[in-house]
């Protein structure tokens, strides 16, 4: 059912372009993504942008709305445009390619620096490792399993802003959520990798990473237990 | 670009504590300065602190006490958030740091007047 319509300005080019207006059909339960896909399906087709579940789980939609990163597939037009006008664009802090497409190369090369891999410990003769759900360090690591990479934490970071090499919060949560993985045999390198100037030390605990993270996750509590690591590491000479 | 991301009570401790730590920093060899007359100058130090008897001086020191408090409190705020385990109590940890420093002023200004 359409119930009027929305006044949306869209980023068009690469770093450098312009806000382009569209009116768009309002309709119930429209989401953000919706609005994006119907501007390139019935407006302008040479509009980019990137999606691929539209439910939430792969994180490719990530964009600037009315000045916050959200996921777009899950991020409802009544949520954020009371006033019937949005305003979307590329997330921040990372290289625009074309539109609302964003280069996402950097934020995943981090994931790699701050040794992001499982390191495997067992070999496929070893039996199934036993990790009861309420061990510690296994809830730590559960608390900040559910990323799903979409940057949102990222661009909403000013760190990252600041400090391009700076590792960020997502990148982080997922090395502390390694260290805290008992079957895990990097944690030694992990903590080197996190410790140095663009690491987890970097972090100004801001917290716009846990006000942006449409999953609820914490990565400012990921990158404070990452810091308490590195100084007991250092403490006891490990690092 | 908007910066509408940053509005939010974590955000705001963090710009009061950054905010309060440079005015500090700038105070303290004021501080300094003038604490030297005591030592090379007794009248102009006589002179100074009846300046400072001045409402608007003792206005501007409670300000400098608040600002004090808040760095204070945002900084022992900041080593619990990274030396003790998450709370998720942060925002009433902030509302406490800034009701602290607000509370270290006003008590200052019932001392002064």
């Amino acid at each position: 059912m359409s119930t009027g319509s929305l006044s949306v300005s869209v980023w068009r080019g690469s770093k450098k372009g312009r806000f382009a207006d569209y009116d768009v059909p309002r309709r119930d339960r429209q989401t953000v993504l919706d609005v994006v896909t119907h501007i390139q399906r019935y407006i302008d087709p040479s509009l980019s942008y990137r999606f691929a579940c539209r439910v939430g789980v792969c994180g490719s939609c990530a964009m600037t709305v009315n000045g916050r990163a959200r996921w777009t597939c899950r991020t409802h037009v009544n949520q954020v445009a009371a006033d019937g006008r949005l305003r979307i664009e590329p997330l921040r802090s990372l290289r625009v390619i074309k539109d609302l497409s964003v280069d996402m190369t950097d934020f995943f090369d981090k994931w790699a620096k701050a040794k992001g891999a499982f390191e495997p410990t067992a070999t496929r003769t070893n039996d199934l490792a036993a990790i009861q759900p309420g061990d510690f360090k296994r809830r730590q690591a559960s608390a900040g399993i559910e990323c799903i990479g979409c940057g949102v934490c990222y661009a909403s970071c000013d760190v990252v802003q600041w400090n391009s090499d700076y590792l960020g919060p997502a990148a982080l949560n997922r090395a502390w959520t390694l260290i805290n993985d008992v079957r895990d045999g990097g944690s030694r390198e992990r903590l080197a990798a996190v410790a140095g100037d663009a690491g987890c030390h970097a972090c100004h605990s801001q917290q716009g990473c846990v006000e942006s993270c449409p999953k609820h996750l914490n990565p400012t509590a990921s990158i404070a237990g990452l810091k308490r690591a590195v100084a007991w590491a250092a403490l006891k000479g490990t690092l | 670009m908007s910066h509408q991301h940053r509005n939010h009570p974590a955000y705001w401790a963090f710009v009061l504590h950054r905010v309060s730590g440079v005015v500090l920093g700038l105070f303290l060899p004021a501080h300094f300065l003038v604490l030297r007359l005591a030592v090379e100058d007794a009248r102009a130090m006589d002179a100074f602190l009846a300046w400072t008897s001045n409402p608007l001086v003792a206005l501007a020191e409670a300000g400098l006490v608040v600002l004090l408090a808040a760095h204070l409190t945002g900084g022992l705020r900041l080593l619990a958030v990274e030396f003790l385990p998450w709370r998720n109590w942060q925002k009433t940890m902030i509302t406490i740091s800034g009701g602290v420093s607000l509370c270290a002023g006003l008590a200052f200004l019932l001392n002064a007047s």
